[in-house]
């Protein structure tokens, strides 16, 4: 079947592409683009008239839960919550049970999202067995196994020989080691950003230094190995300016950024609400500022949810003991698009969602050109509506977002040719 | 709700007259004063209750005690009010045990403020007895209760508002009816 | 907002002025109550009160009781486990099961910050907050305020100094919100390590030098040292904090002669104040636990003995 996309404004960052386009597709790759296409025969047209046409975005951090924590989330519901989000890809974390250390586990994950999921699902294969941090993975199984990448992301790899191993081992093989970074002498107990509103809440803190330290030592072993470190979710100011330094210096450094990071403060969690609970912390403005310069003058590569659905009874509970985590992928394009114009265009954007995973993961993926796979992500930049959380695809309604009203949303997510999720809805064969 | 004063029911000349009438039923109900003390229901009650007492040591040469009660936390209304009044303290520097107290309140009513009195009386005390002085009796009665002394008698409906008004208080001495005008 | 009018009572953090006087106003009659022979009016009868502790604490619980009881209500003191909050019942399904045998106010004290707001926020009964984690205890400070304005007839404009672990004290955090909203002159100090980040922007001076701290004071509120800081090495020892921190009578030299010593006991004697501070005339200690059942009568009656609904009236 073709589709043709008409009146559309296509950007498409890695081929440096921004104006009015059609896009025609015709099973399941692009056929052509050009400023005006006829409809022929059997075309299914679509007016995409004020908004913007992208490649299909990219998440390449979140957590599916599958195997281990079908009660959290499921490939199912997470890649609906996905496509729901107008994302067309997302790379899922290794940290199930059990947890994707080897290529049987990775094999399970990859043939569960071929039978149940609803867009491209990549897995992260973990650094260390059991992510331990002790005994590096079987990195070239778990490659020809379908993983894109390495990390032990949910706990960070504490001894500083395990990193410098596994920056050496996966560069053989070009593979990125996503680092989570954090000191955990200097996090323990922690439940929210060290500063002014930790002393007003009477919450333990987590410094910026706890996830600085970390990220420091990353770059001087991805220094000293020539492997690619790429540092998660980063949220401080010390960090941006740490990885800025180092890709200056010709470092192979990349690093991702949520969209809660740069979008809530710790002010936040003086209500207690766990759902303001997640680590790294939300940090106070300041470091969001830091945080959206390192977005404007490039430091920070891509834009990735860190999606961590949890169940009611992990948030609704005393603060301390609830879990740490954002349902992230249902609200993450929206509050991206809050901030554009004030804080950066539309083609930064798409750019981040895009060409920045790509590049960062060395996919084949994040363009629009013809020939290739018909993955696209619509947008409607005008769209104005409230984050309601009861109508998550996700299973984790676990979002401090709820009731915020946001302008700009996905329209359309089209994985392989196929129109998957219109206006926030998932189309079901 | 708006009230409006309808008439004046006493001036400054009448309440003097009914009081000191009250002072002398006191002294001869009681023989004297001996054992006699006047304590007055916040708010008004209480300088009601001072000037009793000027006026039996006038006529009679002896200082008797005076105490204020406040009968806040003994109100049988609480739970029911929008918002709590304020409480103040009671003021009974003296023993009330054995003796004769009399009760001074503005105006008698509903009798659940001289119910509350006697509450708040006997938890800080045994009197021999408890009599009870008002300026106004204004009938409508909800409880068993009978004043010993009464300025003035007056009917009225229930959706008058008797005020009394004292200079320590108010601007003058006076009673005077108001209605409530939708 | 007046207090009858408000549900909870979780910090003072975001109580008004007006609000805490009333409180101090109305707990002087309360105070007269206490001493009388008959110590029992009315008021609360037929509210019952329950007090769930998730932390051990004696002194503030039967506090809460016998102010409870002063008042009529029946109040009845739930045990819980204390050191196994994460096993067994949700902390929700223990709160529903309280809330359905007609409790009207729980009291309650827990370990981690926050809690009370979330209990507060799912049950329809008062909630109370008697310490949680290092948030707030805002009765404490209440009866703190209490017994500085009578001895002192006002709060206004005095200089308090608070000493000691600021960055875990609940005390400290409700006792610098009540005080700044009468202008008073606020001063922390303590071991830097023991220091609030940031605490500077709550509108108090910042101090580590006990003797410049407590220069001109009106009031030194002491601070208890928990023990088990210096385990996770905070301080290097107790003596060592005893001799830089500990409040005896040659580091008060700069105080106002007139000084007002108050701690939230319990003490420990020879770590944060010495004996002869402790039971010399100026320390406020028993006053203050005397205070501190008027102060709580004075909430209960204000909280309780009014209704939400303005249309019964």
């Amino acid at each position: 079947m073709k589709v043709l996309i008409k009146n559309g404004r296509v950007i498409d960052p890695l081929n440096e592409v921004d104006g009015k386009m059609d896009v025609l597709i015709n099973n399941g790759k692009i056929a052509d683009m050009d400023k005006e296409l006829e409809a022929g025969e059997n075309v299914r047209v679509i007016d995409a008239k004020g908004k913007i046409v992208c490649p299909g975005f990219i998440d390449m951090h979140v957590h599916l839960r599958d195997p281990g924590y079908l009660y959290k989330e499921e490939i199912a519901s997470g890649t609906r919550a996905a496509a729901a989000g107008g994302f067309t890809t997302v790379c899922c974390m290794p940290n199930t049970k059990p947890v994707v250390d080897n290529a049987a586990v990775a094999a399970y994950v990859r043939q569960i999202a071929a039978r149940t999921g609803i867009i491209n699902v990549l897995p992260i294969g973990a650094i260390t067995r059991e992510q331990k941090g002790e005994q590096l993975t079987e990195m070239a199984d778990l490659i020809a196994a379908g993983c894109i990448a390495v990390s032990d992301d949910g706990k960070p790899v504490e001894k500083a020989e395990i990193m410098r191993n596994a920056l050496e081992y996966a560069k053989m093989f070009d593979l990125p080691v996503l680092s989570h970074c954090e000191d955990l002498s200097l996090s323990r107990d922690g439940q929210m950003h060290e500063g002014y509103y930790s002393t007003i809440y009477g919450l333990k803190g987590i410094p910026a230094a706890a996830e600085e330290i970390m990220a420091e030592r990353d770059i001087i072993l991805a220094r000293l190995t020539g492997g690619h470190v790429h540092i998660c979710h980063i949220s401080s100011q010390g960090t941006v300016d740490l990885i800025r330094k180092a890709k200056a210096e010709g470092i192979r450094v990349t690093c991702e950024v949520t969209p809660h990071h740069l979008t809530m403060t710790d002010e936040a969690l003086g209500t207690y609400d766990a759902n303001t609970k997640v680590n790294p912390p939300l940090r106070s403005a300041e470091h969001i500022q830091a945080l959206l310069a390192g977005i404007k003058d490039g430091t920070i590569d891509c834009i990735a949810t860190d999606h961590a659905p949890h169940e009611l009874e992990s948030k609704d509970c005393e603060f301390n003991l609830a879990s740490f985590g954002i349902s992230g992928l249902e609200t993450a394009v929206p509050l991206i698009m809050s901030l554009l114009d004030k804080e950066f265009d539309m083609y930064r954007m798409v750019q981040l969602f895009t060409a920045g995973p790509a590049r960062v993961l060395g996919l084949n993926k994040g363009s629009i050109g013809i020939g290739d796979i018909a993955d696209i992500t619509i947008l409607d930049p005008d769209k104005i509506k409230t984050v309601d959380p009861d109508n998550f695809y996700s299973k984790g309604r676990n979002t401090p977002f709820g009731g915020r009203q946001l302008k700009g949303w996905p329209w359309m997510t089209i994985v392989n040719g196929k129109i998957v999720a219109e206006d926030g809805r998932i189309i079901e064969e | 709700m708006e009230l409006r004063e309808k008439h004046i029911l006493m001036d400054e000349m009448d309440m003097k007259r009914a009081l000191t009438r009250i002072t002398h039923e006191i002294i001869e109900k009681n023989k004297g004063v001996e054992n006699v003390a006047v304590i007055g229901i916040r708010r008004r009650g209480g300088p009601l209750a001072y000037r009793l007492a000027e006026r039996i040591e006038a006529i009679e040469g002896v200082k008797i005690p005076v105490g204020i009660l406040d009968i806040t936390l003994y109100r049988d209304d609480l739970t029911l009010m929008s918002s709590q009044p304020m409480v103040h303290r009671t003021e009974v520097h003296f023993d009330i045990n054995n003796k004769i107290i009399v009760l001074v309140d503005d105006v008698l009513y509903t009798g659940r403020t001289v119910r509350a009195a006697m509450d708040a009386l006997i938890d800080i005390g045994r009197p021999q007895c408890i009599q009870l002085a008002v300026l106004i009796d204004r009938g409508h009665r909800e409880l068993p209760i009978k004043a010993d002394y009464v300025g003035k008698n007056v009917p009225t409906s229930r959706t008058e508002i008797v005020e009394v008004k004292v200079k320590e208080f108010d601007d003058k001495d006076a009673v005077v009816i108001q209605e409530k005008i939708e | 907002m007046a207090l009858a009018q408000r549900k909870d009572l979780l910090g003072l953090r975001d109580m008004s002025r007006e609000e805490i006087e009333m409180i101090l106003q109305t707990a002087v009659p309360m105070k007269d109550i206490i001493k009388r022979d008959i110590k029992k009016v009315p008021t609360l009868r037929g509210k019952a009160l329950v007090t769930v502790f998730y932390e051990p604490s004696t002194r503030t619980r039967t506090s809460f009781e016998i102010a409870g009881k002063y008042l009529s209500a029946d109040t009845v003191n739930l045990a819980v486990s204390t050191s196994s909050v994460q096993k067994g019942e949700s902390l929700r399904d223990t709160i529903k099961t309280i809330e359905v045998m007609g409790f009207d106010v729980i009291v309650m004290r827990h370990a981690m910050s926050g809690t009370p707001h979330y209990v507060a926020r799912n049950t329809d009964m008062r909630v109370i907050n008697a310490g949680d984690g290092a948030n707030e205890h805002p009765t404490q400070a209440l009866l703190d305020l209490y017994t500085i304005k009578e001895k002192k007839g006002t709060l206004e404009g005095l200089a308090v100094t608070i000493v000691g672990d600021i960055l875990h004290s609940r005390v400290a955090r409700s006792n610098i919100y009540g005080l700044s909203k009468f202008g008073c002159d606020i001063r922390v100090v303590g071991p830097s390590t023991l220091m609030a980040p940031e605490i500077e922007k709550l509108g108090v001076k910042c101090y580590y030098d006990l003797e410049k701290a407590v220069a001109g004071a009106d009031v030194v509120n002491i601070l208890r040292i928990q023990k088990e800081r210096q385990h996770s090495g905070l301080f290097p020892t107790l003596d060592e904090y005893a001799n830089l921190y500990m409040i005896k009578k040659d580091k008060l030299k700069k105080a106002k002669e007139d000084v007002l010593i108050l701690h939230p006991g319990p003490m420990n004697r020879g770590v944060e104040i010495s004996s002869e501070i402790a039971d010399g005339t100026q320390a406020l200690i028993n006053e203050q636990v005397t205070n501190g059942v008027a102060v709580r009568m004075a909430l209960l009656f204000l909280m309780m003995g009014g209704t939400r609904d303005e249309s019964t009236n």
